[in-house]
């Protein structure tokens, strides 16, 4: 059995900025379009709300950043409901790396089995790349994965992630099923030590 | 040896440690439905893995089942092919599955413990955020994606980091009108909807105690919108009354084995935590969101904060300083996993007897399992809602997210019972949404405005 994950060492792309903080999966991916049994085609509703009702143009229609790689957030980027329709139409879009001063749990554990890594870094470095990139949207921003080392024109910083996300990016071991399929015996006696799977 | 209850079902459950620091965690529990499972079954045939354990998935159809008929086929027919694509996976895969026409059937979260699935000591996963509910059982339950439904299914384990447990006390008897929901809102107003970013939150106190099941279930519910992917409360005798007889827990003498198991789980007295927090109960009073997070709360009798967020308040249509009590609703939803269980419909029913929903109002109730709304009918609640003029329903999430006709239309205000009012929640992209007990929700159908719910039990026998 192979791992279908590749190696994810570096990523480089233009940016776009996403300005707020609690920004929710329901608004990354309104549930209407959850009444579906495939992901394919979910990047056209990516904000899709958000995309209608606001009076400024979103970026995401924002023709600026329409190659964009690197999607800059704030605090607590994809917030709520659990569906990785969110994060799967982010990627589909053709988001391929994101920075944020935090992300909720769950959406940080989504992208990390899709091959997306998040990069956190303070709330100062966020607002002075945001505000690069939307003088500059052109900026092609630089993301070493195994040091965080980022640069984008002339603004360098270093971002983090958990130590086993990156490791599983820079090794290639993002997509887990293999590995916990790999020593599966080991699964068989933890799971007859436990009083509840053998009937107490 | 001091430890918590995560720490204990957390090493338990631990198969190895895996090559980038992972834990390998074996899943005691996985509960799948129709919306965020049919995309993992595809993967699992693409790679031709079997499902390791299928007695350990259990599978029902909440999200996008229509409350209004719930006969097959589905008038719905993007319903029905979610349904029928879960049936088939399920018929292939051997994982028993309750479609509608099942009486066991509702909402996965309301489902579980019901039926005596969620217990005390075990890890639990599903592909939803509400999972944490499951953690009242003292049981460390978290929400995943699809891709780690994959993986559950192919290896009943999940590759996760540990969380840290910050402990918080609520302590004190809620005056009458006050609910765990009110508790769980106040705990989110006061350490913010990122506070508990990686945390389990360990829920204890004298209040605490003193709760039922379904009061713990509303409160654990709701620890994902505070940020902590797990919430749970240490399992005591409350605990062991409710699953004693369910249909999936220990019978007989195996009841009582298990009983010395689930005790020994509980957090030690004098166990360490990364962090603690205490909250006074009688500080707390009926609660009512007013922006578009759950962290944006005031009690019923304050004004909106002087501090308002600009965003919120502008979606929302309301100024800061403005009192909530007096908001206009157009809509009231009674139901959801976090408060569509039996005592949330018999707490509304106390306050909507005798009274009509206001005219201009649409009031719904949406049973959280077929079960719950049996017993409901058993004691004749149903009719005191009918005669009110609200709509009884069948089971299932409803108007929480409106994956089904169940929906806001334009910038409709509802009076909800559920967990979250962020913007477009209810099926609307201009929707608002105000989150409140139960009992406030059926005080608010009534009045046609956010009213303070005490006003009106003051009126009714207890």
């Amino acid at each position: 059995m192979t791992t279908s994950s590749a190696a994810i060492t570096s990523v480089s792309g233009r940016g776009m900025p996403l300005r707020g903080n609690d920004i929710d999966t329901d608004r990354i991916m309104p549930a209407r379009y959850l009444r579906v049994v495939s992901f394919d085609g979910l990047e056209k509703h990516v904000f899709e709300d958000d995309r209608k009702t606001n009076r400024k143009p979103h970026p995401f229609s924002d023709m600026r950043y329409q190659d964009a790689a690197v999607l800059i957030v704030n605090s607590n980027f994809g917030c709520g409901s659990s569906r990785e329709h969110a994060p799967q139409g982010l990627a589909r879009f053709g988001i391929t790396a994101m920075i944020g001063e935090s992300f909720s749990e769950i959406f940080l554990g989504n992208c990390s089995v899709l091959g997306l890594p998040c990069f956190t870094a303070d709330h100062d470095t966020i607002e002075k790349l945001q505000s690069l990139i939307e003088q500059a949207p052109e900026t092609v921003i630089h993301l070493n994965v195994e040091t965080g080392a980022v640069t984008a024109g002339a603004l360098t910083f270093t971002a983090s992630m958990p130590a086993p996300l990156r490791d599983a990016f820079v090794h290639g071991t993002w997509n887990p099923t293999a590995m916990l399929l790999d020593k599966f015996e080991e699964v068989r006696a933890v799971a007859k030590r436990l009083p509840y799977v053998t009937g107490f | 040896m001091a430890d918590t209850l995560f720490h204990k079902v957390w090493n338990a459950h631990r198969v190895r440690t895996l090559a980038n620091g992972q834990t390998q965690l074996f899943i005691g529990l996985h509960l799948i439905h129709e919306v965020t499972s049919p995309q993992a079954f595809d993967m699992i045939r693409q790679h031709g893995w079997r499902v390791a354990f299928p007695e350990r998935t259990v599978a029902t159809i909440d999200h996008i089942v229509p409350t209004a008929s719930q006969r097959r086929p589905f008038l719905d027919v993007m319903a029905e092919e979610m349904t029928v694509s879960l049936e088939r996976s399920c018929r292939e895969f051997g994982i028993t599955l309750y479609t509608p026409d099942r009486e066991e059937q509702g909402i996965v979260h309301v489902i579980g413990p019901q039926l005596g699935l969620t217990q005390p000591g075990l890890t639990i996963a599903c592909g939803d955020s509400h999972t944490s509910t499951h953690g009242a059982f003292g049981a460390i339950a978290m929400g995943i994606g699809t891709s780690q439904v994959r993986d559950v299914l192919a290896s009943q384990c999940l590759a996760v980091e540990p969380l840290k447990v910050r402990r918080i006390e609520v302590n004190g008897r809620l005056s009458s009108g006050v609910y765990a929901k009110d508790v769980i809102l106040s705990i989110i107003r006061r350490l913010g909807v990122n506070g508990g970013v990686g945390y389990a939150y360990e829920y204890g106190g004298t209040t605490l105690d003193a709760m039922s099941m379904d009061e713990r279930m509303t409160i654990c519910n709701m620890s994902i919108e505070g940020g902590a992917r797990a919430g749970y409360v240490n399992p005591d005798d409350t605990t062991f009354a409710y699953l004693r007889g369910r249909r999936f827990a220990p019978q007989g003498a195996a009841f009582d084995r298990a009983v010395a198991w689930w005790r020994q789980m509980a957090s030690a007295r004098d166990a360490a935590y990364d962090d603690r927090v205490t909250l006074d109960a009688g500080s707390i009073e009926p609660t009512v969101t007013w922006g578009i997070n759950p962290g944006q709360s005031v009690g019923v009798s304050e004004r909106i904060p002087t501090d308002a967020d600009a965003e919120a308040l502008a979606y929302m249509g309301f100024e800061a300083r403005a009192p909530i009590r007096g908001t206009r609703i157009d809509v009231a939803f009674i139901g959801s996993c976090t408060n569509g269980r039996l005592s949330d419909i018999e707490e509304a029913a106390r306050i909507v007897k005798g009274h009509r929903v206001a005219p201009h109002v649409k009031a719904l109730i949406v049973p959280g399992s077929q079960e719950v709304g049996r017993a409901a009918e058993a004691r004749k609640l149903h009719e005191v809602f009918i005669e009110a003029g609200f709509e009884w329903r069948g089971a299932g999430c409803s108007m929480c997210l409106a994956m089904n006709p169940d929906k806001l239309e334009g910038r409709q205000v509802c009076a909800s019972s559920s967990n979250r009012n962020f913007k477009g929640r209810q099926g609307s992209p201009t929707g608002r949404t105000l989150l409140m007990s139960p009992a406030m929700v059926a005080a608010a159908a009534i009045a046609g405005e956010v009213v303070d719910v005490r006003t009106m039990l003051e009126a009714v026998p207890a």
